[in-house]
């Protein structure tokens, strides 16, 4: 994952390091020319992808498709965050409001049931806590 | 008559650069000046495969403050102008020396076998791994006020 630059936000494969900063890096299903980058500007996701170091960019291609790279990126909740800020910065006004209404209803459930938990409870020790302030 | 025909392979920055680099060392080289000569071609010269990564070896000349001493250093680059941009910066680091006392002598590719130094063989391991350990986080005015700490390791 390519965290900043030009091409920040896109995947891309480390296909080969470079010394000890850069890597070469190739991302030809995500839009990203095969390139050296720095370290810093990378994050490691859990994909690992099983090709021969300095794949060429073809044979990357197809590697890519068949490991299905992008499935399994897709369904991490790294990238399912990224998708939900995205989203939450697109909202209208009106998508706000339906937002805002399955929240009340989501809470109005919770407080129920949570009002039913706190009926059942004991309580006491708050009586002794009454008393010694009393006395004192 | 024909007059004489020389070619160097300059590093410079841009062309003007290049040109003045040129006289330098052919009127170090060769019994030629600027007003004596004529500059046919000035061009760029695009490495050929520029995503291939290359273990590069540059022989160099420099001055220091006690004498002038022959150099031989490796880098490893995608090209080799890059390899000789990490050179001159490799040398004001190590070294103290500024561009204008070095002479790159010669560049060449050199192959993973011949290399010698010992900091770009261990690079030459098809299975290497190494860890990004405590990854800093530099964009500390982006948010400049958070609540949440930054992820260091990943």
């Amino acid at each position: 994952y390519i965290s900043y630059g030009p091409d920040a936000g896109k995947l891309a494969v480390i296909v080969d390091v470079i010394d000890q900063n850069r890597a070469l890096v190739d991302g030809p299903c995500s839009g990203v020319s095969r390139k050296q980058m720095n370290f810093k500007a990378l994050e490691l996701t859990s994909i690992v992808m099983k090709i021969p170091r300095g794949l060429r960019p073809g044979n990357l291609r197809k590697a890519w498709e068949k490991q299905e790279v992008q499935k399994k990126w897709d369904s991490t909740t790294w990238a399912q965050k990224i998708a939900n800020k995205k989203k939450r910065a697109q909202l209208t006004d009106f998508d706000r409001f339906k937002l805002m209404k399955a929240k009340q209803a989501r809470n109005r459930l919770i407080n129920v049931e949570f009002g039913k938990l706190r009926k059942t409870v004991k309580r006491p020790a708050p009586r002794l806590r009454k008393k010694k302030s009393v006395k004192k | 008559r024909v007059p004489a025909l020389y070619q160097m392979k300059i590093f410079a920055p841009d062309k003007c650069t290049a040109k003045s680099r040129f006289w330098y060392f052919v009127s170090q080289l060769k019994k030629m000046k600027k007003t004596q000569g004529e500059i046919l071609q000035c061009k760029e010269m695009y490495e050929k495969h520029p995503l291939v990564i290359k273990n590069v070896g540059i022989w160099l000349r420099y001055v220091s403050r006690s004498g002038i001493h022959n150099m031989y250093r490796e880098y490893r680059d995608l090209t080799s102008a890059g390899a000789v941009t990490q050179c001159y910066r490799d040398m004001g680091a190590r070294h103290r020396a500024r561009a204008s006392t070095i002479q790159i002598i010669r560049v060449e590719e050199v192959a993973a076998s011949k290399t010698r130094r010992p900091n770009i063989k261990q690079f030459h391991n098809s299975k290497i791994r190494f860890p990004l350990t405590h990854r800093l986080n530099r964009k500390l005015h982006k948010p400049r006020f958070t609540t949440s700490r930054p992820h260091l390791t990943f």
